[in-house]
Parts: C-alpha cells; sequence; structure tokens
C-alpha cells in the first residue's frame, strides 16, 4: 500500500513538473507568436467585450494572411489565448496570472474598460509582461508608473474637454456655464477631471455638478435642475444607459440647452434607438470610420468598416478600431526588436511611432497615446428621419459644421 | 446638500408628482410581492428580475414594430405561465419550508434569471419609445412625460382589476382563505397547491405589467432588477402584508422620498437612501416589537 501511494505522487509530480515545463515554451511555438487576453465575453460589459474580441480577431486574420511578422528573418503568425473574466475585475487578475504563469504567455492584450485593465496592470508589471491595451482609457492607469503598460488610446479626461473649448469659441471666446453629470465609476470620474481643467483654462462656470449612480435609469431631477439654470452646455457622462436615459428624458421634459456633450454614443446605437429625438447630440469618439488616417493592414476607417461589416455583420464601433490597432502595434514593435526578448520588445513599444487607420500612436512615459486627438461628432438627421453621425470637431477632420446652438424643442 | 428644491416651489411641485408617479409604479411591484407572502410566505428576491423580463418582452414587441404599450396586456400573459412554471419547478418543494430556504432559493432564480437574460438579450441598455409626448404644467414650468402618466394610470387600473377579482371571483376568495389559515383551507377543500401556483403566476403577472411600463419610461438592462424587489420589499414591510391602500400610500411616499432624496443629497445617493431607509425601518420595527413581544409573522 504504502509503497503505491509512494508511486503516485512521484508520478504525479513527474506529470505536474513535465506539463509546466511544456507550458513555459508556449509564447512562441513554431511560427506562432502566442497572445493572452482576459475579455469579458459574459456580464455586464460582455457587449463591448464582444466588440473587442472582434477587433483582434480581424486584426489577427489580417496580419496572419498578409505574411505575419517578420522577426530574425523568420516568420511568425498571431495567436491568441481567450479567457472569459466574466466582466470581473478579481477574476480578470487571476486570469491574467494563469495566462501567464501557467499558460507561459509573454505578450498579453488588453481586456475591456478601464477597471478591469486596472486589475490587470498590476499583474503583468510584475512579471514584466508587456501589454498593449486598447479599452482602458482611465487616466489614474498612465500615473502609476507602469512600465509595461501601453495604451492606443487616448485618455478619458480628453473625452469632453474638447467640447467646453468648442462652446467657448462659439460664444467669441466668452467663458460658458457648464452643467455635468457624470456616473461614479473611474472612468467617468476621470472625464468629469478633465471637464474641470477645461472650466478652469477657460475661466468658465459650473453651474451643476451632479454624480450618477451606477444603477441609473432616470436623471430627472438634473434635468429640472438644468431647466432652472439654463447653462450653455451639458455634459453627461454615464456609459450606455447614460447616455439613453439623457437622451430620452431631454426630449421628453424639453430641456433646452444651446450644446450637449456625451460619451457612448456609439455604444448605446443612440439614433438607431432614439431617431430624431437624439440629433443635434455631440458626442465623444476615439474614432470614427471617415477620418483619413491610413496604414498598409487596413488602408483607412472606410476599408476597415466595410471589411469589418463584411466579416461581423456590423458597422465597427471605435471599441473594435482600437482593439484592431493594438495588434498592429505588436507587430511594429516585434519586428523592430527583432527579438521575442520581453525587455526588448518593451523598449521598442516605448519608441512606437507610427500610424495606422485608427490614428496616430506614439506613448508617452506614462503608457498613453498623445498622438491622437479625440474627435466630436454631432448626431444629424435628415428629413426622412434617417440619421447619422457626423465628425465635427477638431476642425481638421470635420465632415459636417457643427449645428450650434441646438434649436429649442418648441421649434423643432 | 443643496435645498435648490425648495426654494423654487415649481421644483417641489415637480419633485412630488415625479415621486408620486414612480411610487404608484412601485405600489404595483409591491403589491405582487405582498400577496405570495401572505399566501405563501415567500419573499420573492426574483421579484426585480421577473420585472426587468417583462420589460424584454415589452421590449422586443417594440422591436419588432408593435407599440409597446400593448407589452401590458402580453406581458402578464407570459409571465403568468413563467410563474407558475418557476412555481412548479422550484417554489412548491421551498413553500412549507423555513422563510430563510425560500430567500435562498429565489436568490438563486434570481442569479439564474440575470445570466439568462444577459445572455439571451446582451448586456445592452435598451428602452422601448412609446412617443407619448409631454404633458406641461402651470405655464411649461412643471413637465409631466405623458409615458409616466400612462404607467400610473395602468398600474391602477391593474390593482383595481386585482382588488375585485380577489374579492369576488372563485379563486380570489380561495387565495384569501389560504392566506388566513392554510390548514383549514386545505380541510374545508381548497386545492391549496392550485392556489399557490395561481398567487406565483398572479405576482409574476404584475411584475410583466410593471415591466413593460417601465421599459416604457425608463430603461431596461439584465442587472437592473434588485433595485426593485428592495423597494417592493421595504413598502411591503412598511405597509403590512394583505394591505392594499396601505401598500399605495407606502409605495408612493417612497417615491416622493426617493425624488427628494435625489434633490437634496445628489442623484449619486438616491438608491443609497433607499436602502438607508430599509435599515432604518427594520430596526425601528423591531425595537418596536420587542416592546410590544409580539411575533412578526
Amino acid at each position: 500500500m504504502r509503497s503505491n501511494k509512494i508511486i503516485l505522487s512521484f508520478v504525479s509530480a513527474l506529470v505536474i513538473l513535465f506539463s509546466t515545463s511544456v507550458a513555459s515554451f508556449a509564447k512562441v511555438v513554431g511560427d506562432k507568436i502566442i497572445l493572452g487576453a482576459a475579455i469579458s465575453l459574459t456580464g455586464k460589459y460582455s457587449s463591448n467585450g464582444v466588440h473587442t474580441q472582434n477587433g483582434y480577431n480581424m486584426a489577427v486574420d489580417r496580419i496572419n494572411s498578409m505574411g505575419g511578422v517578420k522577426v530574425g528573418g523568420k516568420t511568425y503568425k498571431f495567436d491568441i489565448i481567450y479567457y472569459d473574466d466574466e466582466s470581473n475585475p478579481k477574476r480578470a487578475a487571476q486570469l491574467a496570472e494563469r495566462l501567464i504563469s501557467q499558460d507561459g504567455v509573454e505578450f498579453m492584450l488588453g481586456p475591456y474598460s478601464s477597471g478591469l485593465t486596472k486589475a490587470i496592470a498590476p499583474v503583468t508589471e510584475k512579471y514584466g509582461v508587456p501589454m498593449v491595451e486598447a479599452n482602458g482609457a482611465s487616466r489614474s492607469l498612465f500615473t502609476k508608473g507602469y512600465k509595461y503598460l501601453f495604451a492606443v488610446l487616448a485618455p478619458a479626461n480628453l473625452y469632453l474637454d474638447v467640447a467646453i473649448d468648442l462652446a467657448v469659441e462659439k460664444n467669441n471666446g466668452k467663458p460658458v456655464t457648464v452643467a455635468m453629470a457624470f456616473e461614479q465609476d473611474a472612468f467617468s470620474q476621470d472625464v468629469r477631471l478633465g471637464v474641470l481643467d477645461a472650466i478652469k483654462r477657460t475661466g468658465s462656470k459650473k453651474v451643476i455638478d451632479d454624480k450618477l449612480p451606477k444603477e441609473l435609469n432616470d436623471m430627472a431631477a438634473t434635468l429640472v435642475k438644468v431647466k432652472q439654470m439654463k447653462p450653455d452646455v451639458l455634459v453627461v457622462s454615464g456609459h450606455t444607459k447614460g447616455a439613453l436615459t439623457a437622451i430620452r428624458q431631454i426630449a421628453e421634459m424639453k430641456v433646452d440647452v444651446p450644446m450637449l456633450a456625451m460619451t457612448h454614443c456609439d455604444a448605446a446605437k443612440l439614433s438607431k434607438q432614439h431617431g430624431k429625438n437624439s440629433q443635434y447630440a455631440l458626442c465623444a469618439s476615439q474614432w470614427h470610420k471617415t477620418l483619413t488616417y491610413k496604414d498598409n493592414f487596413f488602408k483607412d476607417g472606410m476599408t476597415y468598416a466595410a471589411d469589418f461589416e463584411k466579416e461581423f455583420g456590423y458597422d465597427p464601433p471605435y471599441q473594435s478600431a482600437e482593439s484592431s490597432a493594438a495588434l498592429l502595434v505588436f507587430k511594429d514593435a516585434f519586428e523592430r526588436a527583432n527579438s521575442f526578448d520581453q525587455k526588448k520588445v518593451r523598449d521598442a513599444l516605448a519608441a512606437t511611432n507610427m500610424q495606422t487607420f485608427y490614428g496616430n500612436i506614439k506613448f508617452a512615459p506614462g503608457g498613453q497615446n498623445v498622438d491622437k486627438p479625440m474627435v466630436l461628432f454631432q448626431v444629424m438627421c435628415d428629413d426622412s428621419g434617417k440619421c447619422e453621425n457626423k465628425v465635427v470637431a477638431p476642425t481638421k477632420w470635420a465632415s459636417a459644421k457643427l449645428i450650434h446652438p441646438v434649436p429649442k424643442w418648441s421649434e423643432r | 446638500m443643496d435645498f435648490m428644491v425648495f426654494q423654487y416651489p415649481m421644483i417641489t411641485v415637480q419633485a412630488c408628482l415625479d415621486g408620486i408617479l414612480l411610487g404608484i409604479l412601485f405600489a404595483l411591484i409591491a403589491y405582487g410581492m405582498a400577496l405570495q407572502w401572505g399566501v405563501m410566505n415567500i419573499i420573492n428576491i426574483a421579484q426585480g428580475d421577473l420585472v426587468i423580463l417583462g420589460g424584454y418582452i415589452a421590449y422586443f414587441m417594440y422591436l419588432y414594430g408593435i407599440h409597446p404599450a400593448w407589452g401590458v396586456i402580453v406581458a402578464p400573459v407570459i409571465m403568468y405561465f413563467l410563474g407558475v412554471l418557476i412555481y412548479k419547478l422550484v417554489i412548491n418543494k421551498v413553500v412549507d419550508r423555513d422563510l430563510f430556504i425560500s430567500i435562498l432559493a429565489t436568490f438563486g432564480i434570481s442569479i439564474l434569471f440575470m445570466q439568462l437574460m444577459n445572455f439571451a438579450f446582451g448586456a445592452d441598455v435598451v428602452l422601448a419609445n412609446s412617443d407619448y409626448g409631454t404633458t406641461m404644467l402651470f405655464n411649461n414650468n412643471v413637465v409631466l412625460p405623458n409615458s409616466k402618466l400612462f404607467s400610473a394610470f395602468i398600474s391602477i387600473l391593474f390593482a383595481i382589476c386585482l382588488v375585485i377579482y380577489m374579492k369576488k371571483s372563485k379563486l380570489g376568495r380561495a387565495i384569501r382563505a389560504t392566506a388566513q389559515n392554510a390548514r383549514a383551507a386545505k380541510i374545508l377543500g381548497v386545492d391549496t397547491e392550485k392556489v399557490y401556483a395561481a398567487t406565483f403566476g398572479i405576482n409574476a403577472a404584475l411584475c410583466g405589467v410593471a415591466g413593460a411600463l417601465i421599459s416604457i419610461t425608463f430603461t431596461i438592462h439584465p442587472y437592473m432588477g434588485l433595485p426593485y424587489t428592495i423597494r417592493s420589499f421595504m413598502i411591503v414591510i412598511v405597509a403590512g402584508l394583505g394591505n392594499l391602500p396601505g401598500v399605495a400610500m407606502s409605495g408612493m411616499g417612497l417615491g416622493v422620498f426617493e425624488e427628494f432624496a435625489d434633490y437634496i443629497l445628489g442623484t449619486e445617493f438616491r438608491i443609497g437612501s433607499v436602502f438607508l431607509l430599509l435599515v432604518l425601518i427594520l430596526v425601528y420595527r423591531r425595537f418596536k416589537l420587542s416592546r410590544k413581544r409580539e411575533y412578526l409573522k
């Protein structure tokens, strides 16, 4: 009996040893570069999680079919190991740990949302695993001194400060009054900080500063205050539900405000859900398909949008576009590093300076992309009720002229 | 702290009206909960999730071009049968057990429903547009979306129908008899098993109506059920079981309380203030009970 037990434990120890030693070679197997990603495929972020995954997959297929990655004279192909983090930060951190220490992944792609990226970043940092992320915009990600975190998107504080500048410009350079309603989560609060900076910079005044709860589905109280105070600009950021609730109740309560600026209109499919009621809303976006950035893989935004639609059956939201861009950044960095050494790849990533269909990419020491401005689009509808998002700022990319002030409800 | 709500009388009126309209809707959900709590001694944690599911029914009708207001007729029918099904599958196994067991069971159903809805309908926030327009009062100073007026009207209508049904119909009498004393009712020939199933079905149907109204007035999302469960739980413990005017009053009271908390403390404390109120009421009731030396039935 006793000897049986000893043999059994010996064999199992061997099996464990063997399996881990195989796994630790998993980063580059044969001609495959294996990247790891924990993504929200279920739970409250699942729709944007799927957009992210589609963006990653689209870029992997494209790069692989167009010759792959050339390192040390050999051609490699990308492959991604996905795990479902269930939209749960704790789970995401566990999965990052598992990807790195069990599956032996040496390069990571980011999850969806700032919160989950925040949970994963300390893990990748601990193991010195370079991570290119495309969906965590919170400013706090870039002030921690992380060395292995790179974000292809503009940080959250830049989302809506453009809107304040625009309002001041339309007011002949004079300060404006601003009403703010922001959800209490890392991302929206960062957007708020950016708006506060802009208010200070332009000498403007905030008249309402409401915080919205996570379970938000009624913001009537805020809107009654807006009616009373008559601000020049109303800024709302509360993910999809904030955008949808704001538009519904602004229309129902006939709130007249010269400028309405929001985030997450794309994800909310604003004009699809609300039709003409969403007209004139200004939306901050990381990307829009009409921007004229170019690269060799996806050509430009319009081509990317058409290809994406053909493959997945819907118009790509910016979450997909930025995720695709993350792979382009990795490919570029591998080729410049000409090695799979994590440190060398990290240094190559830090020195990135390239243009993709999604925008220019150049990382600040904190890891955020400093070379790509946010764009603002405005929902514009024609008489038949068909609505479209048209870029109105910055002027360089504008495809339509900003309609300002928003016509009063009594005149619509 | 912001006392703007008291500085302008029109805002005070607006807050009260918003609160009352909202409260009537809450009262409808709470009435369903009070009914099954009274009859079966079950606290249904999945109440809010049934509401959201009802909302999705109206939403899908809207997607297929049917006006979502018809949801208030279709949703309760579908939800009634779903309620009976849930009863047959789960609730009848826990109905005679400890209250704690039923809370656990319905908590499980709640999680299951959330995940299933998320799986089936996606995690997007959705809504159904009624295009009902807006009513302006007091020289346009008070605005009432017609969708809110519609919800309140339908809620009252359903509540009245239900009260009449409970008083007049055979099943209604059987339900009331079972609530008073299940054993005696059984001895006198009431099929309590059928009564329980019907009660759970009626509760689910009420949730269906409320859900359809919420999708017209607000937004729905697979994970938004819990606040509705908490609200109805609170309304019921304030009003007591089997006390419909009490449920209506405490529902409206809660609605107004929420609106004022929203104005004074800020929107971020809206749901928080409801939870706080719940704790305060429970502590107060416990205090009162210990003085009277009674047991909460």
